[in-house]
């Protein structure tokens, strides 16, 4: 098969370029693109890539896959490959530091910004802060998040605006937190959000629900928000 | 939080409601304008000032034409915001179509209400 990967080392290239690598795939077998990987790094030991626990659960492996971003661990080739050929590319959006190796500084920067973590200022009881189940359901769909930035980099909003738009990811967490009963932080989390840019630059095109390879949706999150907001200010 | 002084509403929360409101107006000022051309096909001169004519039509008209240009402003001002990194050619973007939507009300209220 047919491997296109994108590549660029800013030691030596002046431009990125694309290189076409011919794989031997095993008759029988549905490999994953991680696979892939593999045996075109057992052929040309310089590709670099980003790859930890290779079952979709650490998030590191979030690469543009034949035009649709994915974690190349949990993303058979069946699922993507076209007329026999694979076209890897790293997140797009991004700046590249290597190869796939994309540099994710705006991506964090944009997720501390939403306060990722329980905000209680009343005393602590005595063995922990208990939720109804109720309560606890609504965290359901927000909590899986591990933060690949697939959707946030399939995002154009946060192509664009990457320093402004907090990105689909980013939402969602902070709607993990709005929704999340034991926080009391709730208006100061609303009025960090109240501005053009950080929720309202979602245009709900939906890029971030396709690509979540958790299967989240994060325009439902958005728009959850744009409620909460609405209900503050009406 | 992200201030932005040219924005329409100043907020985001505004410019999303003020932009779901026009966009809601316009489609019922589209839906009744293309009903009224459907089941009068013989239209004349006569029943079509007349329709003009009536409070009712020019407060709806009226109301139609500020909305163009609050959703345009709002639908402008995004895409610059998108896609013009330089503060000059943004600014200048907003200010001309700031002007020319101004003019188009004027113009509009002009041809209403003339």
């Amino acid at each position: 098969m047919l491997v296109s990967i994108y590549r660029y080392n800013p030691e030596k290239d002046q431009v990125p370029y694309m290189e076409d690598i011919e794989v031997e795939i095993p008759e029988g077998r549905d490999l994953m693109v991680l696979d892939v990987l593999h045996l075109v790094k057992a052929k040309d030991s310089s590709v670099a890539y980003r790859r930890s626990c290779r079952e979709g659960v650490c998030g590191s492996d979030g690469l543009n896959m034949n035009g649709k971003n994915g974690l190349a661990c949990i993303t058979p080739l069946s699922d993507v490959v076209k007329k026999g050929k694979l076209v890897i590319r790293p997140l797009p959006g991004l700046p590249v530091i290597r190869d796939l190796v994309v540099d994710m500084s705006m991506f964090y920067k944009q997720y501390e910004k939403i306060k990722p973590f329980l905000i209680n200022d009343t005393p602590a009881p005595a063995i922990e802060r208990l939720q109804t189940p109720e309560e606890r359901e609504k965290l359901d769909g927000l909590y899986e998040c591990i933060l690949c930035a697939c959707c946030s980099t399939a995002c154009p909003s946060f192509w664009w605006n990457p320093d402004k738009f907090v990105g689909p990811s980013g939402l969602l967490q902070a709607y993990r937190f709005l929704a999340d009963s034991r926080d009391t932080a709730t208006q100061e989390r609303l009025a960090d959000l109240d501005d053009p840019f950080s929720v309202f630059r979602c245009r709900g095109i939906m890029n971030c629900v396709n690509v979540c390879p958790k299967g989240l949706n994060p325009t439902r999150a958005i728009g959850h928000i744009r409620g909460m907001l609405l209900q503050r200010s009406t | 939080m992200v201030a932005s002084v040219t924005s329409f509403g100043r907020n985001g929360l505004s410019d999303w409601i003020i932009q779901r409101f026009t966009a809601v107006v316009l489609a019922a000022y589209t839906v009744f304008i293309l009903g009224y051309l459907i089941y009068n096909p013989e239209l004349t001169y006569e029943q079509w000032s007349g329709l003009f004519a009536c409070t009712a039509m020019r407060i709806f008209s009226l109301l139609a034409l500020l909305c163009i240009g609050a959703h345009a402003w709002v639908g402008l001002w995004t895409v610059s915001t998108d896609y013009m990194r330089s503060t000059a050619v943004r600014l200048s973007f907003q200010a001309f179509f700031g002007v020319v939507l101004f003019a188009y009300v004027v113009w509009g209220i002009q041809i209403l209400w003339g």
